[in-house]
């Protein structure tokens, strides 16, 4: 019977995808139906070909965890990595080098489509995945619980991919409602809104049917992130399609009321998307990998609550000396140097959960990325709080110290525990007794500390420079550089920029050859040994 | 009064306040007394459980 309905709905699926296309007012559009379209039929074929009996073996035991989609997390966050940290490359040398952007590319693929390719694909699709299957391993461990939703999880794992698809393709099209982190169209928002509810719904049952007494405080991060990111993502996409055969549509907000919208969105997506995910991680893998619970029970929970409190009202400080009043943005302003504590306590809760284990460093390197990671965590909210002040931000703002300040948090933050928390899963998740090299990591480790370093130590000089060049006046109160000027002067910077990306690369490709390895080539875990259950 | 006024004072004073307290709540709720031995069974719930969901019947008897 649910397979009839799953037939009757793709097909209508296929229709209106194939009207949609034949209606389409701009290519990208055009393109988007023809997408959905093809994924339709082969869903629709694979259905109709399928036994129209039960399977004998109930395919979701609850006797066991769903770990099935969390492999394909962990390929996708491996995939989609390596794709982001490229484009961020490729962008990088055409910052230092114009000449590559050709020609040919004009209008699809140069620099202007490829940024904010190069920002979601790291941030959604690798940040996304790493997120999404982290949190869907991490809440049946902790919840001694399988998946909610039977094959929920399929839904969340492939709608995500499509989303990722359709916005990144939609970029390069042209397809972009020009709102930072939140680009992609009417269409594809709505179709997030849907995939990310489906998210809530399987992480949200699994916690209600957990066989643990208490919700450990993993859960309670990812979970704020995942009701955050829904409710930021709704309030800043809210616009009207111009049709609703074409791709374009017009903010409800506009002026100041849009920019406020705008950078609440903004900043909470690092809030909650980049920090409150991501702790969720910290407070799971690194107690996983020391094999000692967290440093301080108790402050972890004040942590979440004081982080959650805070992050929300900081975005303002990405609008100083803006029509925004005064007191909003003195808000933001203050609220991000509150925001210092909570960052902190979190850091050393990571940190000190190695009290006692601290030989580990030398012996471990995935636990020495971890550990780095979280010390990357402490310098970006020791940096970002002070860049919202006021007399900072004017210099600041607009220049590349900025994008050095979100390349030490996305690289060294979360690409290091995201690293980390591959390293940990892979061979948990092919039941391998150990990673296929360790000198790999070490290798990996090294490259991309040294990448990260020489990328912010780039962005810090030639930010502060750029800065300090635009407000430079002569004795009668002229501007003494123009805005090229400041760009030959970048120049390089911009080089040394691209090779840290280069290593920060690099050492992202010897992760994925390593785990591979460790896959194919690596000796299986004892079947005895994954029966063993720690005593109590 | 016009609505933006109305909302802008009770979020800077009644809001405010009641977010704050809520906040210290929390704090004092942490550091109740016996929560110690609570939080020492939650932080190890990471070291449990990694192969396997538990039953109904090994889940009631582990917190009996």
């Amino acid at each position: 019977m649910s397979r009839i309905i799953k037939l009757i709905v793709l097909g209508v699926i296929v229709l209106i995808s194939m009207m949609a296309m034949n209606y389409a007012r701009d290519v990208a559009y055009m393109i988007h139906a023809g997408i959905v379209m093809v994924i339709a039929i082969g869903l629709f074929l694979y259905t109709a070909a399928q036994s129209a009996t039960q399977p004998a073996l109930d395919p979701h035991p609850e006797t066991e965890y769903f770990d099935s989609v969390v492999r394909y997390g962990v390929i996708a966050t491996a995939f989609w990595g390596v794709v982001g940290f490229l484009v961020g490359v490729v962008i990088a040398f055409q910052l230092a080098f114009p000449a590559l952007n050709f020609e040919f590319l004009q209008g699809y693929g140069n620099f202007g489509r490829l940024r904010p390719l190069h920002t979601s694909a790291v941030i959604f699709a690798f940040g996304g995945n790493a997120l999404i299957c982290t949190a869907f391993y991490v809440v049946q461990r902790t919840s001694a619980a399988r998946l909610w939703g039977k094959g929920l999880g399929w839904f969340v794992f492939w709608g995500y991919q499509l989303f990722i698809v359709l916005a990144a393709t939609g970029y390069l099209m042209g397809a972009t409602q020009s709102k930072e982190y939140a680009e992609p169209e009417w269409y594809v928002d709505l179709w997030l809104t849907v995939v990310w509810l489906a998210f809530l719904a399987c992480f949200l049952g699994t916690i209600i049917k957990r066989k643990e007494p208490h919700i450990y405080v993993a859960n309670w991060f990812y979970l704020s992130f995942i009701v955050t990111v829904a409710m930021l993502h709704v309030v800043n996409n809210l616009s009207i399609p111009v049709s609703v055969w074409g791709s374009h549509s017009v903010q409800v907000f506009s002026g100041v009321q849009d920019a406020m919208t705008q950078w609440w969105y903004g900043h909470n997506a690092v809030g909650f998307f980049l920090t409150a995910g991501f702790l969720g991680m910290m407070y799971y893998f690194i107690p996983k990998q020391a094999e000692r619970p967290v440093y301080s029970y108790k402050l972890s929970i004040v942590h979440f609550w004081a982080l959650i409190f805070i992050y929300i009202w900081a975005g303002p400080h990405h609008l100083h000396y803006t029509a925004l009043p005064d007191w909003a943005s003195t808000l933001g302003m203050v609220f991000s140097i509150i925001l210092w504590m909570p960052s902190w306590g979190g850091m050393i809760n990571g940190l000190m959960t190695l009290s006692g284990a601290w030989d580990k460093l030398r012996t471990d390197p995935v636990i020495r990325m971890m550990v780095i990671s979280v010390g990357f965590y402490g310098m970006s909210t020791f940096e970002g709080p002070m860049m919202s002040i006021r007399a900072v931000n004017s210099l600041s703002h607009y220049t590349d110290w900025t994008i050095g300040h979100v390349h030490s948090g996305a690289l060294g933050w979360n690409g290091m525990i995201t690293f980390g928390a591959l390293y940990f899963l892979v061979p948990v998740l092919w039941k391998r007794e150990r990673l296929y090299s360790l000198q790999m990591v070490s290798w990996h480790f090294w490259l991309a500390t040294i990448g990260i370093v020489l990328y912010a130590a780039s962005m810090w000089v030639t930010g502060i420079m750029e800065g300090l060049m635009w407000r430079e006046v002569d004795q009668y109160g002229f501007l003494v550089n123009s805005f090229a000027d400041t760009v030959a002067a970048k120049h390089p910077m911009y080089i040394v920029r691209g090779l840290g990306g280069v290593m920060y690369l690099t050492g992202a490709l010897i992760m994925c050859y390593n785990l591979w390895m460790t896959v194919k080539a690596a000796p299986a875990k004892e079947a005895s040994l994954v029966a063993a259950v720690p005593a109590e | 009064m016009e609505k933006y006024t109305f909302l802008r004072q009770f979020a800077d004073s009644w809001m405010l306040l009641a977010l704050f307290l809520f906040f210290v709540g929390v704090v004092l709720w942490v550091l109740r007394p016996g929560s110690s031995a609570t939080y020492r069974d939650t932080a190890a719930i990471p070291l449990r459980n990694a192969d396997k969901p538990l039953s109904s019947e090994e889940a009631s008897n582990e917190h009996a």
